[in-house]
């Protein structure tokens, strides 16, 4: 069996999921588990289809916060890392503060930004771009550095002008610490996005999957959580899915970390 | 000085007289910031269509001396001259030079073509004039073929000859080439010697050619620098005697071995006086 086929390795972790389900079905059956201890996966996917209008208009709540913190990441992060590799004074002074927005931890930060910002979706918004827009900077930062000295020494003997250096060298070669910093800044922002929810859920103000399992939380409807936070765990596969889709139509031709085929 | 222990055979090229030397050294010397010694004080002359190596032991400052021609550094004293003009006054718009490094170093997310046209991208030259002048350089070193292809397509040899045709392409008079065939293996390597011979032969070119092998340097050469460490400095010169263009058959005659073998002894009281052996 060749693991380099797409079929074998689409169908392997397919396979064992549908094995994972029907143990997971036979056992809640077997053991006659009640389902507010621990659904089915047949209840939660009743309660999937029953609640579907309800759930999907929580994911789209949550599903629009995230993707609004994640493109105000992806740009005001690069305009930064631009910023940043201009002068490395900037970079220096204003480092230490992007590592501070990281390392505290947003479930502490939300509650604030929650209360100074009256509009919630806007709130929520802010807490997930906080810790979304780390791996941003960070990233292509390196990135725009990471320049091959030699290629550089042949743009400077050929009086290259500052423009065509950033865009003929420095941003292609940050495009593969970019695209990296895209994926874990896709699914942060999911993080960022829910855990702000579940704070501002908590204070009654939001919509939202999080504020879904908080609610079924309180009525004891155990499916109905299942079924948000599939829901959230789908949205984050679908995003890291399609990053790694931009990866490979952006680096496919040239970069180590997205040639499939053996040269 | 060391220099006359050796004897020149022949006339150092004698077309210097009636053309201006393509590089002229007049005490030029490198001493770098941490206060090493890399170059002692060095007269040279490069003549048009002259075909120079620069040999030694390493850490002689071969690398050193070519980057000082290419203006990649600056020299700490005495004076450079480009085709006559001191090198400061003559700048990016006087005649061009190319220099092509010991790796390819290729953009690995350009196309071939898209990697041998960057020197006329970068000085502006328009789309449709780049076009043909790509075309032509990619042609003269055969690789038509794979215009289309990325870097990491290629094998070292041929990542070698995109390299050269990217040096091509901007119509150079100078040629400066840093060990450019260094890690290759020897096939490739004499392949690549050979039609490097028949393109500077060709296109009139100046090359100056910074190399390990003596083979190599005796094969290219019309004019061997040997040069010595600590510190660096030039110890000999040895013209090659043997008419252009030259041919494969140069390679395996008498006259090549007894060249080497010449060269050889050169080499080795070079490295003597390095302290190496």
């Amino acid at each position: 069996m060749k693991l380099d086929d797409p079929f074998v390795r689409t169908a392997a972790p397919f396979v064992v999921g549908v094995i994972l389900v029907s143990v997971w079905e036979i056992v809640c059956r077997a053991a006659d588990i009640p389902k507010y201890l621990f659904p089915k996966p047949s209840e939660i996917a009743v309660s999937l289809f029953t609640q579907a209008p309800m759930l999907l208009h929580a994911l789209e709540s949550t599903l629009l916060v995230t993707l609004e913190a994640f493109a105000i990441s992806v740009v005001v992060g690069t305009l930064i890392s631009f910023v940043f590799v201009q002068s490395k004074l900037l970079e220096v002074s204003l480092f230490p503060y992007a590592v501070l927005a990281q390392v505290t931890p947003i479930v502490a930060v939300a509650p604030l930004i929650i209360v100074l910002v009256k509009n919630t979706a806007i709130s929520l918004t802010i807490c997930a771009t906080v810790i979304a827009i780390f791996p941003i900077i960070s990233n292509t930062t390196i990135g725009l550095r990471s320049v091959d000295p030699g290629l550089l020494s042949y743009f400077k003997m050929n009086k290259a002008s500052r423009l065509k250096m950033l865009l003929r060298l420095r941003i292609p070669s940050a495009l593969p610490y970019f695209l990296a910093g895209l994926r874990i800044s896709s699914g942060l922002a999911l993080i960022g996005a829910v855990v702000a929810e579940f704070v501002a859920g908590t204070g009654g103000r939001s919509a939202g999957l999080a504020f879904q399992i908080l609610q079924a939380g309180f009525q004891l409807d155990i499916p109905l959580m299942f079924a948000s936070l599939l829901l959230i765990a789908v949205t984050g596969v679908v995003l890291y899915l399609a990053m790694v889709a931009l990866t490979k139509a952006l680096l496919g031709n040239w970069h180590e970390s997205a040639l499939t085929e053996e040269h | 000085m060391i220099e006359t222990e050796i004897a020149i055979r022949g006339e150092a090229a004698g077309l210097e007289c009636a053309t201006v030397p393509v590089i002229t050294l007049e005490g030029a010397d490198k001493v770098f910031s941490n206060g090493m010694r890399g170059l002692d004080p060095i007269d040279l002359q490069i003549a048009p269509r002259e075909f120079v190596s620069l040999i030694g032991p390493s850490g002689c400052g071969k690398s050193t001396l070519l980057k000082l021609f290419a203006n990649l550094i600056e020299p700490s004293g005495g004076r450079m001259q480009w085709w006559g003009e001191d090198f400061r006054r003559v700048g990016s718009a006087g005649r061009r030079l190319a220099f092509v490094f010991q790796d390819p170093t290729l953009m690995p997310w350009a196309r071939i073509e898209e990697n041998v046209a960057l020197p006329l991208d970068l000085a502006g030259v328009a789309t449709a004039e780049i076009e043909q002048r790509v075309a032509g350089a990619l042609e003269h070193v055969g690789l038509t073929a794979f215009r289309r292809h990325y870097p990491r397509q290629l094998s070292g040899g041929m990542r070698m000859r995109a390299s050269i045709a990217r040096a091509l392409v901007t119509n150079p008079d100078l040629l400066l080439m840093d060990e450019p065939f260094g890690a290759l293996d020897e096939f490739t390597r004499n392949k690549l010697d050979a039609d490097l011979l028949q393109l500077s032969f060709e296109r009139h070119l100046t090359t100056v050619f910074v190399t390990h092998s003596l083979y190599e340097a005796v094969f290219l050469s019309t004019r061997i620098i040997v040069m010595a460490s600590q510190p660096g400095r030039v110890f000999a010169e040895f013209v090659v005697n043997e008419p252009e263009p030259r041919t494969e058959e140069f390679r395996t005659s008498a006259r090549f071995a007894e060249q080497c073998r010449e060269l050889s002894g050169i080499l080795t009281q070079a490295a003597r006086a390095s302290g190496v052996v």
